[in-house]
């Protein structure tokens, strides 16, 4: 076990995380240079589309160090996106120490720093790590000092990278070896494992991921969930290559897997504890910190006959991302689905995405929401993050919505604008400080609603990219809060509602009803959509129908063409939901919080 | 490929043969054509070849239609001589529609009584337009007046059932224009009208020509006026709107072989680039002249590509066209030929069309209004 390193690689969006792993893999030679690719741990085809980690990945690396010795590095590379610190904090909990990376051009950013307090707050052996020392706008200095100053960490315990170019890579690996602590535990102790991760297997059933904190475990061995009592009879256990390596056990200090037959879903929980049922560990491992998801939105199947195949979709998927929680719910214009939360608006197009890409589910989602909190004039308060639970308006003695801190990193010369950005967020209570001449951290005090509503993209274009941002939830606050509805040729379309701030509720119906013109393709007959507020119309759009759309000739060879165009018209229509006799597409429900300049 | 016969499908079948010869390309056009005429005698004789793979293809046909390409760039007597070889080698019902189509500029009355002499009962003439100047921009090698002439020497031939074709939204082409064009035409008291909507195809010296910005063609608006203009004049005139682009003076006198294509009839095409359809496959042939006659001359069905339609797609086409018709699509029978019935399984998208004034429904047939033939491609969508 003295030779075991469990570690993760953490860092601000792009640092350059799943690239520092590529390199960490290479040199250690787990694939051979012929298989080799990019982000080699970023498997997922979304990961791979839009660049960014998704998922946090572990593997399991062999490494003979500079005194001879051989060691086991357990790697866990981590997303940077905001949306995704859930990832990062229930891998931290399987790792003794962390790579804190830093781009050496971009300096310390806002994930910088709170990834460092989840490190932190693990009590972890923290490596800071400059990386990309090769941009020609790479700053050693500045970095630095802002590791000092702003990190409160030994400057002088930093080691120098280029993962891309593969430059200091020994360093890194040795630093592992010799400043991150091996792994505490007994193998001789009754078992406990913490639950991870796991996804699901057709063949297999459940693949549990899971950290060995005391005890041994093997195949044949009947193990049991702490937490439902049930038990299972281990068929394989391994650890992590780039495909899952079998081994003979997994013993305390490791990170691997564990297969057991796990076919009922249920039973699995992320941050549960797994023992063995003939000798079982005195108390489960402390898990995970319950997530609050922060942005609400209910999902159904395009064809309504799919909703059972939905359900068990959703369950299997939810194995894989523990962030993601959901009830029945109904809606009156799209049936029956799912109320979900999620972590924030980039977490909830990954979930649509993987849906249908792995689980292959054509689905609908409403326009996001976050929870609001009513109180009624009998005393009573009820949150709401569906706007169909809106309260009766006259019934309503208080409304509040959450708040947030949002901590803003950034050079000074786009403060200004950043500052615009948030006023026009209903902003408040500003602070501001000078991090180093030229850089400032701006913190203020928001409506969650209000940053949901395309705050980020438009923070980036500001900064020009250069802004960093990270938020907490501080509490709720009362605000002016009406219920803004969509009709769809008269009828009120209710996955397409949104509680929204009364000063700008109409600006808010006007975009909905330009942006929904844009996305509801035409159809044969004339489509009104309006905006209302408690009845009352505020905006309106048109959509004009077609009026000829009829090929000329249709003889011998015209035919076949022909149908191949309509076979692919009625693909995509298949992929619209029908609301009475109008086809809407998926897209038109995210649209509608989407801002006019992207 | 020997001898494929026909599905299940007792009306008799159609017969097409395609002639790949045009004295000049015309601007607008995609069809596959040569200028050189001396291929002819080498043509006609692949196109005999050709016949010997496809005997056994239907028990009866009563239509033939000789189109093209330009079928009068070829002689009567060569004319004559290939509806022979079609006799011989198919079992023609002696009551049956026989089409050559004629290009003004290649005709007199000579020429028209040489097709009667030969057989053919139905003439349809390439007429396109009346007015010089839209004649010039489409690139047609004839004028107004040739397109009268060729009128007048079908009838003066003796001819009882002449079509005219026409085309619309030219650019440059005004609503007064198109209305005198068709008034012209109807001077002649044609039996048949096909008035079709000038289409971009890409490739074409036209479609380069638009992507220069040299023009553009009617907007959807536009176009919507000229097709219901279009439609109004000729039923007000005593015509029937049969489909989208054609038009009869009386129900007897729809284009018999057209319509074969509409309801899944087998149809044998002969000659390049034809298409072929028994029942369940389509098949098309090559595309040149020289690829087909290479496969002929080998002894080979000169096919290029089939596809087998399966029951979905075949619901699908036949949707297409019976929205395209109308007539409409007749329930029980769609039920019978095709596996579904519409009224039941559409009830609520058929009932929707009919509320927005597109088709009309009764017990038995639902067909489109004249504002439904105008978007046929989207209500077969149901
Ligand atoms: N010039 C240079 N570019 C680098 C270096 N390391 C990474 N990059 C580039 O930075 C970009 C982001 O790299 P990733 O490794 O995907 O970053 P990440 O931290 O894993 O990103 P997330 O997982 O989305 O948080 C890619 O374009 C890399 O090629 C480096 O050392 N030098
Ligand atoms: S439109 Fe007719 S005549 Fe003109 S090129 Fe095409 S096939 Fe030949
Ligand atoms: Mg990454």
């Amino acid at each position: 076990m003295k030779n075991i390193r469990n570690f993760s690689i953490i860092a601000h969006i792009d640092h350059g995380k799943s690239t520092l792993a590529d390199r960490l893999i290479q040199h250690t030679g787990m694939v051979e240079d012929r298989n080799f690719r990019d982000q080699i741990l970023d498997n997922m085809d979304i990961e791979r589309e839009r660049g960014i980690t998704i998922k946090s990945q572990a593997i399991t690396l062999p490494y003979r160090a500079k005194n001879g010795q051989d060691y086991i590095l357990n790697l866990i590379d981590t997303p940077g996106h905001v949306d995704f610190t859930y990832e990062v904090s229930r891998s931290l909990a399987s790792c003794e120490g962390v790579l804190l990376l830093i781009d050496a051009s971009q300096g310390v950013q806002a994930q910088t720093i709170a990834n460092l307090y989840l490190a932190m707050e693990n009590n972890l052996a923290i490596i800071p790590v400059v990386n990309k020392i090769d941009l020609l706008t790479a700053d050693v200095d500045r970095v630095l000092e802002q590791i000092d100053a702003e990190l409160g960490l030994d400057p002088f315990s930093h080691i120098k990278c280029s993962a891309k170019q593969g430059i200091g890579i020994e360093d890194v690996l040795e630093a592992i070896v010799e400043r991150i602590p091996p792994p505490k535990g007994d193998a001789a102790k009754a078992l406990s494992a913490l639950i991870f991760d796991a996804k699901y297997d057709s063949f297999r059933g459940t693949v549990i991921h899971c950290r060995v904190f005391d005890g041994e475990v093997k195949p044949g061995d009947i193990i049991r969930f702490m937490s439902s009592g049930s038990t299972y009879k281990v068929e394989e256990v391994g650890c992590f290559g780039i495909a899952r390596l079998r081994k003979d056990t997994l013993a305390a200090g490791d990170v691997g897997y564990i297969i057991a037959g796990v076919k009922t879903v249920a039973d699995v929980h992320i941050g549960d504890t797994i023992t063995h049922d003939n000798r079982p560990a005195d108390q489960a491992l402390p898990g995970f910190k319950e997530i609050k998801p922060v942005v609400f939105s209910s999902i159904y199947p395009i064809s309504s006959e799919d909703y059972e195949d939905l359900a068990v979709s959703l369950e299997k998927y939810k194995l894989n991302d523990a962030a993601l929680v959901y009830q029945k719910d109904s809606s009156v214009a799209l049936g029956l689905g799912f109320r979900c939360g999620f972590l924030g608006l980039l977490h909830l197009e990954i979930v649509q995405e993987r849906l249908e890409r792995e689980f292959d589910q054509s689905i609908i989602l409403s326009v996001p929401s976050v929870r609001y909190r009513f109180t009624l004039k009998d005393g009573s308060v009820v949150q709401v993050d569906n706007p169909s639970n809106y309260p009766d308006p006259s019934s309503i003695e208080k409304a509040e919505e959450p708040f947030i801190r949002a901590t803003m990193i950034m050079p000074e010369k786009y403060l200004g604008a950043v500052m615009k950005l948030c006023t026009e967020k209903r902003g408040a209570n500003s602070t501001m400080n000078y991090l180093s001449p030229g850089r400032v951290e701006l913190i203020y005090e928001m409506p969650l609603a209000e940053v949901l509503f395309d705050f980020y993209d438009r923070f980036k274009t500001v900064t020009q990219g250069y802004g960093s941002f990270d938020y907490d939830i501080i509490d709720y606050r009362e605000g002016k809060l009406v219920l803004l509805d969509i009709l769809v040729n008269g009828e009120k379309v209710d996955a397409l509602s949104q509680i929204v701030h009364r000063d700008n509720a109409r600006q808010r119906g006007v975009h909905a009803c330009d942006k929904l013109k844009d996305e509801i393709p035409r159809q044969q007959f004339k489509i009104a959509i309006q905006g209302a507020i408690g009845g009352e119309i505020i905006s309106r759009s048109t959509i004009s129908p077609f009026r000829k759309d009829v090929t000329a000739k249709c003889y011998g060879g015209d035919i076949t063409r022909k149908r191949k165009l309509l076979e692919k018209q009625k693909k995509g229509k298949k992929r619209m939901k029908m609301v009475g006799t109008v086809s809407i597409p998926q897209s038109a429900f995210l649209a509608v919080l989407q801002s006019d300049n992207d | 490929m020997n001898s494929i016969k026909t599905m299940e499908n007792s009306a008799p079948a159609g017969l097409y043969i395609y002639v790949p010869f045009c004295r000049s390309k015309c601007a607008y056009c995609d069809f596959y054509s040569i200028t050189d005429g001396s291929q002819a005698a080498g043509y006609l004789h692949a196109l005999s070849r050709e016949m010997e793979h496809y005997r056994e293809f239907a028990p009866l046909f009563d239509t033939v239609y000789v189109g093209g390409g330009t079928p009068s760039c070829l002689d009567t007597g060569q004319l004559e001589e290939l509806l022979h070889r079609v006799r011989e080698a198919f079992p023609i019902a002696p009551n049956s529609e026989i089409t050559v189509e004629v290009n003004p500029g290649d005709v007199d009355t000579v020429f028209m009584r040489g097709l009667r002499d030969a057989g053919v009962n139905r003439v349809s003439v390439g007429v396109q337009s009346f007015d010089d100047s839209i004649l010039k921009s489409l690139g047609r090698r004839h004028n107004g007046r040739e397109g009268r002439e060729a009128v007048e020497a079908a009838r003066a031939a003796g001819f009882a059932n002449v079509g005219v074709d026409l085309i619309y939204g030219v650019p440059g082409q005004s609503h007064d224009l198109w209305q005198e064009t068709m008034e012209t035409a109807l001077v002649f008291n044609p039996e048949h009208l096909s008035c079709y909507e000038l289409t971009l195809e890409e490739g074409t010296p036209f479609h380069r020509r638009m992507e220069r910005g040299e023009f553009s063609l009617p907007g959807e608006e536009e176009a919507y006026r000229f097709f219901s203009m279009t439609s109004a004049f000729l039923e007000q005139r005593g015509y029937t709107h049969y489909e989208v682009s054609n038009f009869a003076r009386e129900r007897a006198l729809i284009s018999r072989h057209n319509h074969k294509y509409w309801d899944h009839t087998p149809c044998l095409g002969l000659g390049p680039a034809a298409h072929s359809f028994n029942g369940t496959r389509r098949w098309w042939n090559h595309r040149s002249l020289e690829g087909y006659g290479r496969d002929v001359a080998s002894g080979l069905a000169p096919v290029a590509g089939a596809e087998d339609l399966t029951p979905e797609e075949l619901r699908l086409e036949a949707l297409y066209f019976g929205f395209r018709t109308k007539r409409g699509i007749h329930g029980p029978e769609f039920r019978e030929r095709y596996g579904i019935d519409l009224f039941r399984e559409k009830g609520p998208a058929l009932r929707c069309l009919r509320d927005e004034g597109l088709v009309t429904l009764d017990d038995e047939f639902m067909a489109p209004t004249r504002r439904g033939l105008a978007l046929a491609d989207r209500l077969c969508l149901l």
